[in-house]
């Protein structure tokens, strides 16, 4: 998506190098490293427990790190206004949704335009509503409240807020866990779209192999506590990790490939 | 696949320019956007998006910088639909109108509540209601702790042990210190009200009396009871509540497992079994803050202070204080139980019912206790 003659351009939306972060003894990333480019949907895999969400939190700011350097948008996220652009810039969609469990759907996503502009409120609930039909809800489930959604319903509420301020990176956490095929295969659909009209950078956590072949540009497979591998999906099947070859080389993988071609 | 003015923009976002907008009548209506049409940057421009315009106006889009979904739906409010913005010669805004179409023009739903008298009537009506379905609820709920509390008597191997001493621990032995101090302070100020009030008459040593038949009578049992509710009906509504909001009691419910055996059976047991401890123990504070400020500010040595507690306040006092306490507990801990398991998946609507748990269990404290007096005195007690 990006203006190869472009130096700004370049600097990728976010940079980690060297990331260490541990809970006491434990220690869940070990010299880390990962870009993510502008304008591609990358998808972090790995196994339970090897920090996917982990990595997802200290790149929000939710966890410190303890030790090497994260950038986002080429500032440190150590800095204070590193961190104030990114809750501008990035919209963040969590496992569960995280809806604000007391406002209805509309209230929701109406949540970061109260907090990061000032448009009058007939615009703002206008824009809402259209963000709540781009992503594929009914315009009655608006004034309804999460906890009468159901779980696919909640995804796209929580997507329709991600998505409320047209952010340049948008984190999702498992967007298709949980949904049914046919409502998993309209949210890749919705998350293609979404980036090349936008032009988003996504950074998707995800054990979908229907959507890393479906729609993700690159992947990045951590394992043994650092990003063991990144690349296109083919490159990833001819690798040697064992991990990686059970992970694409078993039979969900095989089904996956041979869907898309 | 932005303008290059575009992507030098979106690199640093503080040389972005306000949306800008200028309507031009001849040779046709045409609107010239300027500046960056992106969410942050459109507070100028919103003034005029009040009303949508019926007539079509042509786009210029020449001097505009970057655009996004929030600029792109103002520019379709106001040249009068999203179709106006293809052909504009930029690749984003035909995606963007493509996106905008996709979603479809928001319509609002919105909800009126009925207002004036009518909405006085409809209002009143739907409050009677909830009232009705409130007492069926609260009859239902007792109707099943009568049946599950028969049920754990006939089968005393059905009650569930643990639970029930974790809860008379939580319940009555923590709470112990608390009510102590409390009825303390009260007996105490009972003490200092009625030494001044009787001296000025000449019977200081009423005060005795004063004190043994409030504090025996009404009060030890009564602050026993309202921090029984402040301590424990709101712990009982948080516990189950947060349980239903965790779908825990669902899990319950299809292993089989009786919630009323497993969830309220023990908290009433044990709020039953510690709250005449707890008013004991009420009794005893209140006494100790009586004596202590009769003996300090009257000179009445604690010997005589308790052999005339003895000699003049009867016995039967202590009964009726203690005779309402398991009336009191039952209340309080069912209210408790009762208004957790009505949570259902918000957080609000825990909030809610942990608070009306206390309400409505320290309201019926009181009006118990009122009755219980009528009924004491019509009994000539």
């Amino acid at each position: 998506m990006s203006d190869p003659g472009n130096g700004d351009a370049a600097v990728p939306p976010i940079c980690v190098r060297g990331l260490r972060t541990a809970f006491g003894e434990h220690v869940v990333h070990e010299d880390l490293d990962l870009d993510v480019c502008r304008g591609e949907i990358l998808a972090v895999v790995g196994g339970s427990g090897s920090g996917k969400s982990v990595l997802l939190n200290t790149i929000l700011g939710l966890k410190e790190p303890d030790g090497g350097a994260i950038e986002v948008f080429g500032r440190d996220l150590a800095d204070e206004k590193a961190r104030d652009e990114l809750e501008r810039r990035a919209g963040v969609l969590f496992q569960n949704g995280a809806l604000y469990s007391t406002l209805t759907v509309i209230e929701n996503v109406e949540a970061p335009f109260l907090e990061h502009v000032r448009l009058p409120p007939d615009f703002v609930r206008d824009l809402a509503r259209l963000k709540i039909g781009l992503v594929g809800l009914e315009a009655s489930a608006g004034d309804k409240r999460p906890a009468d959604l159901s779980g696919g319903m909640r995804k796209r509420a929580g997507m329709a807020r991600a998505i409320a301020l047209d952010p340049d990176l948008l984190f999702l956490d498992e967007p298709t866990a949980g949904l049914d095929p046919v409502g998993a295969a309209s949210f890749d659909t919705l998350v293609r779209d979404l980036r090349d009209a936008m032009g988003l950078t996504v950074f998707m956590i995800t054990h979908d192999l229907d959507t890393i072949y479906a729609i993700c540009d690159r992947v990045a497979v951590l394992a043994d506590r650092h990003v063991a591998a990144i690349g296109p999906v083919a490159e990833m099947e001819r690798s040697d990790h064992p991990w990686i070859r059970e992970f694409f080389g078993g039979p969900r993988g095989r089904a996956a490939r041979e869907k898309q071609s | 696949m932005v303008t290059d003015q575009a992507a030098a923009n979106e690199a640093s976002p503080d040389r972005r320019a306000p949306a800008g907008v200028e309507w031009q009548e001849h040779p046709d209506l045409r609107l010239i956007a300027s500046g960056d049409w992106i969410v942050t940057q459109l507070s100028g421009v919103t003034g005029q998006l009040g009303a949508h315009r019926t007539e079509r106006a042509r786009l210029d889009v020449s001097h505009m910088g970057e655009v996004d979904t929030a600029g792109a739906f103002a520019l379709a409010r106001l040249t009068g639909g999203a179709a106006a913005l293809r052909n504009s010669g930029r690749d984003d805004l035909d995606r963007l109108a493509e996106l905008i179409e996709r979603s479809g023009e928001p319509e609002a739903p919105r909800q009126t509540r009925p207002h004036g008298l009518f909405g006085f009537f409809v209002r009143t009506g739907e409050r009677v209601e909830t009232l009705w379905h409130e007492a069926y609820g609260s009859m239902v709920f007792a109707g099943r702790l009568t049946l599950t509390l028969g049920h754990t008597l006939a089968a005393p191997r059905r009650l569930r042990l643990t639970p029930l001493f974790a809860m008379m621990e939580a319940v009555g032995v923590n709470a112990l210190p608390i009510v102590f101090t409390m009825t303390f302070f009260i007996g105490a100020v009972i003490a200092l009200v009625g030494a001044n009030l009787l001296t000025t008459l000449g019977v200081s040593v009423f005060t005795v009396e004063l004190v043994g038949v409030a504090i025996l009578r009404e009060f030890g049992v009564v602050i026993a009871a309202i921090l029984l509710a402040g301590r424990s009906a709101s712990s009982f509504a948080a516990e189950l509540g947060s349980m239903r909001m965790n779908q825990e009691t669902h899990a319950m419910q299809v292993m089989g497992v009786d919630r009323f055996h497993a969830l309220v059976v023990p908290r009433v047991l044990a709020a039953l079994l510690m709250m005449p401890i707890l008013t004991f123990v009420a009794d005893i504070g209140g006494l100790v803050g009586g004596l202590l400020v009769s003996w300090i500010t009257m000179d009445l040595s604690p010997t005589f202070f308790i052999s005339r507690l003895i000699e003049t306040v009867e016995l039967r006092h202590f009964w009726i204080g203690m005779s309402k306490a398991p009336f009191l507990a039952l209340l309080i801990a069912a209210i408790g139980c009762r208004q957790g398991l009505l949570v259902e998946g918000d957080t609000q609507s825990l909030g809610r019912h942990v608070t009306a748990a206390v309400v409505h269990a320290i309201f019926l404290i009181i009006m118990f206790d009122a009755i219980f007096a009528v009924i004491f005195m019509v009994l000539d007690l």
